[in-house]
């Protein structure tokens, strides 16, 4: 893998839900999207733009009705069985009877890496998302946000090439996920892993990503994609600064022409 | 507090036992108060010309001392005492009871396993399964000892086997719905980790499955005490507690404190068994996450 090769591309992708009749859904329409290795990319738009769909053909959850996808130089399948994904959802679902630490170790234990390598694998994970002295603890002992912190602390550790992130921070409250942003940013430096991020929140988008892909619905399509030059590291004067708030303008404004009409 | 929970004081744990001896004191003392007033009367309730329900004469409702009384009698003449009876009886079941169980629990386990894997393989055989449950065991009985007669094992086997018929089925309806417990995200991520269906079966669906299985199991315990005693029945088994439940209502009309006894024993060997699940639930899964019985 060199470095100035797309992570994924998509040309002409479409996802068609149901059959013919009337439970047909056309989730989204001829997406053409490349995204570079070591790239930070938002998708957002608002629901039913098939934004959570994108993220789950990327992360080959679901099958294109069409088109080319490719993560990674392969088809998105090849690429799963290659462990290039790890993902975090909306919800942590950490398994309830394992240890923090075990549930990092999880993925390794699936790759059948040996226990004292996991140990130290998970050790070091939970150390990238400061919760070193919770290893022992049980999820239901950890907030909301700690329980995040862990869920990305497993999905990391087998070191996948992709991150792909569905609305992780979406049950948080708002100081928590601006730490989280924070957080998620710092790991992202140190990993140097590819992200892409399913949010429907404008500052959120901004300012994480190198680039928003704005969405529109039915059918679910790619109306624009806002660069963000901001620089980094990014931290809580970037959130004051105005560059950040002309970029969060300018996604508010192109999520207004193309659905402002419906809402 | 933290010390409190990190070692329950002696009180603390005695007080499920004592709880229990207070209640059965109470049911003995209500049963010797309804026999008194009973008694007393003369068969009505008190103040009135209503009859009891059931009558208080001491063959009907033996008095508690005499149901623990008869126990150290013989229960024939020159025999062996009646609780020496019950005692090799209740353990010559509970062995038959126990390998049913055992039996049951692994084959409602596959079941289970079978079922969730394959929906073609649950809508086949569930309408099977659960008609198997409705045919009464006494049907079933007579015909698996008349099997089990044909081959070459100890005819308690057969036993055994009505057992894990009675057994089979909660543990079958749990599990399923144990291994569809886990949410539906936990198994993308095993997809994407791109797990084996087994990684998938050994490391979410079965942990998630056993609160659901050990409540099974507590219902199949009981179950697997009544399939080996009602089989005991057509073997014509002379050794276990369906034989002496049997000798012995036929003698209710004259020693029924015999009875009362065996009736007793069974139960208490019904609470062994739920109680040993209890102790291997206790084991396997965490406190917050079974059911408190």
């Amino acid at each position: 893998m060199t470095a100035n090769e797309a992570m994924v591309r998509a040309e002409q992708v479409n996802k068609v839900f149901g059959g013919d009749g009337a439970d047909r859904v056309e989730a989204l329409r001829d997406i053409d999207l490349t995204i570079d290795t070591g790239e930070f990319v938002s998708l957002i738009g608002p629901s039913g733009c098939g934004k959570s769909t994108l993220l789950r053909l990327i992360g080959d959850l679901l099958t294109p009705s069409g088109g080319r996808l490719t993560v990674n130089g392969k088809p998105p399948h090849q690429a799963r069985l290659d462990r290039d994904y790890g993902m975090v959802f909306q919800h942590a679902t950490l398994l309830d009877w394992r240890t923090v630490s075990r549930n990092v170790e999880l993925p390794l234990e699936i790759l059948d890496i040996p226990a004292e390598r996991r140990h130290v694998r998970a050790a070091e994970m939970l150390e990238l998302v400061q919760l070193g002295s919770f290893g022992e603890h049980y999820p239901w002992q950890l907030s909301g946000g700690m329980q995040q912190r862990v869920a990305i602390a497993r999905a990391l550790t087998f070191q996948p090439s992709l991150l792909l992130m569905d609305e992780p921070f979406g049950a948080l409250d708002e100081m928590t996920r601006e730490l989280m942003q924070q957080e998620v940013l710092r790991i992202w430096r140190e990993t140097q892993t590819t992200v892409v991020f399913v949010t429907h929140s404008i500052p959120e988008a901004v300012f994480l990503s190198n680039r928003v892909v704005v969405m529109s619905a039915r059918p679910g399509r790619i109306s624009e994609i806002v660069d963000i030059p901001l620089p980094h590291p990014r931290n809580e004067n970037t959130r004051e600064s105005s560059d950040y708030y002309e970029k969060i303008t300018e996604v508010r404004e192109a999520l207004r022409r193309e659905n402002g009409a419906a809402a | 507090m933290q010390e409190a929970a990190a070692q329950p004081s002696l009180m603390t744990r005695a007080r499920p036992a004592i709880a229990v001896t207070v209640i059965v004191v109470v049911l003995a003392g209500l049963w010797e108060l309804y026999k008194l007033v009973g008694q007393t009367t003369g068969g009505t309730w008190p103040f009135t010309s209503l009859g009891l329900p059931v009558r208080p004469d001491n063959i009907t409702m033996p008095h508690v001392w005499d149901m623990i009384g008869e126990l150290f009698v013989p229960a024939r003449r020159g025999g062996e005492l009646l609780i020496v009876i019950l005692l090799k009886g209740a353990l010559f079941t509970m062995r038959e009871a126990l390998l049913g169980f055992v039996i049951g629990g692994v084959v409602g386990f596959g079941l289970g396993v079978l079922f969730v894997r394959s929906t073609l393989a649950e809508r086949s055989f569930m309408p099977y399964v659960v008609a198997s449950q409705t045919v009464p065991i006494i049907a079933i009985a007579p015909m698996v000892v008349i099997w089990g007669s044909r081959l070459d094992w100890p005819p308690w086997i057969s036993v055994s086997i009505i057992s894990a018929y009675l057994t089979f089925f909660p543990v079958t309806i749990n599990t399923l719905r144990g291994l569809r417990s886990p949410d539906p995200t936990a198994l993308e991520l095993m997809r994407s980790y791109a797990a084996t269906p087994r990684d998938v079966l050994w490391k979410v669906q079965v942990p998630a499955a056993l609160p659901y299985i050990f409540t099974a199991l507590k219902v199949s315990a009981t179950a697997s005490i009544i399939g080996a005693i009602v089989g005991e029945l057509p073997a014509g088994f002379a050794d276990g507690l369906g034989r002496s439940l049997l000798v012995f209502s036929q003698q209710f009309a004259t020693r029924s404190a015999k009875l009362y006894g065996t009736v007793i024993f069974t139960a208490l060997v019904g609470i062994v068994f739920v109680g040993l699940v209890t102790l291997a639930e206790h084991r396997f899964v965490d406190a917050s996450r079974r059911d408190t019985a």
